[in-house]
Order: structure tokens, then C-alpha cells, then sequence
């Protein structure tokens, strides 16, 4: 490594920006953000409670938590996944089958939600996580395919029509928003935590460089297998939610545009970046119901809007703030 | 049995041509350019454009002008490839390698949902299709089009690889896959030979599109995404980076699937070729041919 100045250390580099943007992330670094948005989800059925809106928001509530579990694996430990809709599918799907086949109620198959996730984040992760990071971009883009069509072959996953009458958690649709809300909430607040954690230190080291990160005592591999699997879990856990608020999957809604659209909305919102990325999460799931009429272009959009925020703002809308980075 | 392999070896030089493209940009910026397979579609709608502005012609003059449309078409994907690597990849190749690949991946849905406003969703059926006489060679039975895009395919490759090994592009381009700013020092315009690495990568991709749409059929705007995936898959089986370890790793993820189809049933055909990936990226992660890589710090 050459001398170099230190204005050209990424941290520095990611601070730059136009005075605009200086001013925007200001405004927007506020502690009480979080509480604040909060907020407006438990007061908007108040506002407009039709059963149309209640079911947007109640998807866009579990959109948020798929993008603060893929914020873990992307925005923290610098892990690109192009398939994070597997992992969304393998917990609708577990649970879908059990709660279907064995009568259980949706709570009971948490527990093995949970597990069979992790099985999943493992078998995926270990290979690959060896390899460079561009390997595992590839792979996780297969692995989302391997599971959706793995989905549509099987016989106990209702090939291509899917499952349905998996039963819900409440027959009160307000009620059941509210219970995504607060579960989701309770996901953000956990994955920022985790962000911060030691862990989180860990994964924002290997982020930055993971060869200095090597040589300064982190297991890189295990730690990032740990992102994986966080990140597994979280998506998981949203799949849950999914089965019980539409009572019926199928493997058209696990396609590679369902990770992407995640994807775009952790880039947009800003990597590492709690509330960009629930912000990112939100904008990404109402915007389509706005724009009905630009349907077509919509995707289109997504594209290039993702090559210009690389290009102009890669810390995206809303960054994350970090003291160190400060220092 | 002869069936098969004939298959295999059929569709792993479309494999092995789209391949190529991905193999020699990794090889020179390692770039995963996930754009690579939607270059190919882009390819195939080119040619069906160009198709449908010549209006129809006599069925033996079908393999001149399908020839001649490929030749066009290649010609506008590489320009397109060009196009990517100016706007998208250029400005970031200093970048974190995160910044990159989220770049590409925007550059692949752009280009899909771009032909869909223009194209439309529905599939389109090819004008041209080469008619075929069969022939029958050790119980396969093979026909006279097949051969003919066979050769076409063959010709590029080896085209490509005395390219690269012999000429002096081809020496530029290997120095700078060794060390880009060492080759800038040695006076070798590295931005226009990454430049000509695209075109020729695009060049290629498109020229399975064309071939494709040929002998399918059929094009939609989705076909890049499964093919581009299965490319990656032939070029890290065969070593990605190198050239020759790419053709032959496409070949043989054509067999491997014509194979794997055969005991396991169609449906299952692509996990099956996934499967192949995770397992070569496990075992082997250099691929066949390729040279183990030391990250320099």
C-alpha cells in the first residue's frame, strides 16, 4: 500500500457529498426517528382503515422487516444476497406445511421456522463464504432460483398453486396489523442493536477491509456466516407473517424481482442505515401503489435509479451515522 | 446415449459463447457483470428487428441473410456492452466491490425492463427459422441447422482465443488482468482495452441471442436471466478468467445438464445446474483449467 491522504480513507470519502445532502442526513439524525415512525404506523388505521389499506400497510410493515434482515447481511457485513427471497420462502413455506399438514397452529412452527432457516443460511453460507464476495452474490442468485423451483416440483409444497388455507394468526385484520407492527418493530429495533453489538462492530470491520479485519483477530468467516444466518432468520421469520396475513403462498411470490425489490430498497434507504432502510422499505412498497398507472416503466425505473445512486449517493437517502466514523 | 452427449455439446456452445463474455471481463477488471446475460436478449431482439425490417425472403437465402444478421447484431451488442462499461462500471472500478455489483445488477434490470417497455412482455416468435434436414450419426439424430450454428459458434471461439493469445490486443489485454496500473505505465490505454474486452464479450453474447431466437424460436424479455446464471455456472466450472477452461466448461455443463435431464426428469434440470455450481465452488473454486489466485493486499 502506497502513502496515501488521508481525506482518501473510505470513511472520509462517504462523508462527502453536496451541502444539500449534508443537510438532509441533519435533519433526519434524530434519535426520536424511530419513535416517530412508530407512531405513525399505530395511528394510521385511525386515519384510513379500509380493508384495501389495512392489507398495504400490512405488507409494506413485513417489507420493512425483509429489508432490516437483508440490511444485516448487505448494509452491515458488505455481503451482497440476490436471492433473499429464498429465505422469505423457506419460512412461509415451513410453516405453510406444517400448519396445513399437522394441524398446528401458526405459533408452534416458529421453533421449527427457526431452525430449518438456519439449515438453510448454513448450507448456503458455508461453501460460499470461503470464496471472494462476488461468488456469493452468484450463488444466493442461484440458490433463490433452487428454491423456487424446488417449491413448484414438490408435491408437499402444492407445486405451482401453492399452499392455501394456512390459518392466520387473528380473524381481525386491524388486530393482525397492529401485531405485524409491533413485531416488525421489535425486528428493527433488534437488528440495530445487533448492528452495534460487538458483533456488529465485527461485521462493519469486515465491511471495510476484510483482510485488515483478518489480521486484527476476527474469525471472518464465522463472523460472516453469522450475518448469514441473522440475516436468514430475519427473512424467515417475515415469511411467517407473510403466510398468515394472505393464508395462501405460492412460488410466484419468491421470484429473483421479490429479492431485488429488497435489495433496492436497502440500497435506496442506505446501507447499514436503520431508518433509511425502513424508510427505503416503505417507499419500495407503496410506491407501487401510487404510480398504478407507470406500471411498466416501474422496474425500469428501479434499474436505473439503482446505477445512479451508486454513482451519486452510494450511501444512499437516509446514511448511517457512525461516531466512529466521525472521529 | 450419443443422443445425449450430442445435445449436451449443443447446448454448451451456446453456454460456452455467452460464457466467454463473462470469463474474459472477470478476468481483466473482476467484474461480475450480471448485465452479461441481458446483452444476450438484447442481442436477440436485435436481430429480430432486423429480421423483421428486411421483410421476408426465399427459404435458401434464409442462411445468408440469418449470417448477415448476425454479423449486424453483433456489432450493436458490442456497442451496447461498450455503452454499460462508459455509464456504469467505468467511474466505479476504484470503487468497493459492493458498489459494483449493485451497479450491475441495476444495469441487468434496466436493460430487461427496458426491452419490456419496448418489446412488450409476451414472447415473440423469430421470423427466420433454419429448416432442418436431419441426419443420423451413431443413433443421434442431428440436424443440418444445428451443425451450422455449431460451426458458427466454434469459429467465434477460436477466433477469440487466437485473439488473445496471439495478437498484441490480446497481450494487453492479459497484462492488464495482471496488474492494470503497472500495464497504464507500460503505455497501454488500459480504459480503451477494457473498452474492446466488452465489445468483444457483448459481440459474443449477442451472437447467441441471435443464434438462439434462431433455433428456439421464441424470445422474451426475461430469457437472459436464467442463461446468464447457467454462463457463470460454465465459466467457474471451467475456470473463470481462463479462455480455453470456459469453452470447455461450458461444454460440459451441456452434458452435465443433457445428463442430469435425462435421469432426473426436465423440471429439475436447473437446480441440477446449480447444484453443480455450488458444489464446483465448494471443491474445486478455481474451476477445472483455472490457476489458483493469491489476493494481493
Amino acid at each position: 500500500m502506497s502513502v496515501q491522504t488521508p481525506t482518501s480513507t473510505p470513511t472520509r470519502r462517504r462523508r462527502k457529498g453536496t451541502a444539500l445532502g449534508r443537510a438532509i442526513t441533519r435533519t433526519f439524525d434524530n434519535r426520536w426517528a424511530g419513535l416517530a415512525a412508530l407512531a405513525i404506523a399505530l395511528l394510521a388505521p385511525f386515519v384510513i382503515a379500509t380493508p384495501y389499506a389495512l392489507s398495504v400497510m400490512t405488507s409494506a410493515a413485513i417489507f420493512v422487516m425483509l429489508a432490516a434482515g437483508l440490511n444485516i447481511v448487505v448494509g452491515y457485513c458488505g455481503l451482497l444476497d440476490l436471492g433473499y427471497a429464498a429465505f422469505f420462502a423457506v419460512g412461509a413455506y415451513t410453516s405453510g406445511v406444517l400448519s396445513t399438514r399437522f394441524d398446528l397452529p401458526l405459533l408452534a412452527t416458529l421453533p421449527a421456522v427457526i431452525v430449518v432457516t438456519i439449515i438453510a443460511g448454513i448450507v448456503i453460507g458455508a461453501p460460499t463464504l470461503r470464496l471472494r464476495s462476488d461468488y456469493l452474490a452468484i450463488v444466493t442468485l442461484g440458490f433463490g432460483e433452487i428454491i423456487r423451483i424446488t417449491a413448484n416440483n414438490l408435491e408437499i409444497t402444492g407445486g405451482p398453486s401453492g399452499i392455501y388455507g394456512i390459518p392466520g394468526l387473528t380473524d381481525n385484520a386491524v388486530v393482525f396489523y397492529y401485531l405485524t407492527v409491533v413485531v416488525v418493530a421489535v425486528a428493527v429495533a433488534g437488528a440495530a442493536r445487533l448492528g452495534r453489538s460487538r458483533l456488529g462492530r465485527a461485521w462493519r470491520f469486515i465491511r471495510e477491509d476484510e483482510d485488515a479485519a483478518e489480521a486484527m483477530g476476527v474469525h471472518t468467516y464465522r463472523v460472516k456466516l453469522a450475518a448469514y444466518i441473522a440475516g436468514a432468520i430475519w427473512g424467515g421469520l417475515a415469511g411467517v407473517l407473510f403466510a398468515a396475513h394472505l393464508s395462501a403462498i405460492s412460488p410466484g411470490s419468491f421470484t429473483f424481482l421479490q429479492s431485488a425489490l429488497v435489495l433496492m430498497a436497502v440500497v435506496l434507504g442506505g446501507m447499514g442505515s436503520t431508518p433509511g432502510v425502513v424508510l427505503g422499505a416503505i417507499v419500495i412498497s407503496l410506491l407501487p401503489e401510487v404510480l398504478r398507472d407507470f406500471a411498466d416503466y416501474r422496474y425500469f425505473a428501479f434499474g436505473v435509479l439503482l446505477i445512479i445512486f451508486m454513482l451519486v449517493r452510494p450511501q444512499g437517502l437516509w446514511p448511517h451515522r457512525s461516531r466512529e466514523a466521525s472521529a | 446415449m450419443t443422443q445425449l452427449i450430442w445435445n449436451g455439446l449443443f447446448v454448451g456452445s451456446f453456454y460456452a459463447l455467452v460464457a466467454l463474455g463473462y470469463s474474459m471481463v472477470y478476468g481483466i477488471i473482476k467484474l461480475l457483470n450480471f448485465a452479461h446475460g441481458d446483452i444476450y436478449m438484447v442481442g436477440a431482439f436485435a436481430g429480430f428487428a432486423i429480421l423483421g425490417a428486411t421483410g421476408g425472403v426465399s427459404p435458401d437465402m434464409q442462411l445468408p441473410l440469418l449470417l448477415g444478421v448476425l454479423v449486424v447484431t453483433m456489432g450493436f451488442t458490442g456497442m451496447c456492452g461498450v455503452l454499460l462499461e462508459r455509464i456504469a462500471y467505468r467511474r466505479l472500478r476504484s470503487a468497493p466491490r459492493l458498489s459494483l455489483l449493485i451497479t450491475a445488477v441495476g444495469a441487468s434490470f434496466s436493460l430487461e425492463y427496458g426491452v419490456r417497455v419496448i418489446a412488450g412482455p409476451d414472447p415473440q416468435v423469430y421470423p427466420v427459422r433454419l429448416g432442418g434436414t436431419t441426419i443420423h450419426v451413431l443413433g443421434a439424430s442431428i440436424t443440418v441447422q444445428q451443425i451450422v450454428l455449431m460451426v458458427v459458434a466454434v469459429a467465434l471461439m477460436v477466433a477469440l482465443n487466437l485473439l488473445v493469445t496471439r495478437s498484441r490486443e490480446g497481450r494487453a489485454m492479459r497484462a492488464i488482468a495482471l496488474d492494470p496500473r503497472t500495464s497504464a505505465l507500460m503505455g497501454i490505454n488500459v480504459n480503451a482495452v477494457i473498452a474492446r474486452t466488452f465489445f468483444l464479450g457483448s459481440a459474443l453474447a449477442g451472437a447467441a441471442g441471435v443464434m438462439a431466437g434462431a433455433y428456439y424460436g421464441k424470445i422474451d424479455f426475461m430469457m437472459g436471466f436464467l442463461i446468464g446464471l447457467k454462463a457463470f455456472t460454465a465459466a467457474v466450472i471451467g475456470g473463470i478468467g481462463n479462455i480455453p477452461g470456459t469453452m470447455l466448461g461450458g461444454l460440459l455443463l451441456g452434458m452435465l445438464e443433457s445428463f442430469g435431464t435425462y435421469w432426473l426428469g426436465g423440471e429439475w434440470r436447473d437446480v441440477f445446474a446449480f447444484g453443480v455450481l455450488i458444489l464446483f465452488l465448494t471443491v474445486r473454486p478455481t474451476g477445472l483449467l483455472g490457476e489458483r489466485v493469491t489476493e494481493r493486499v
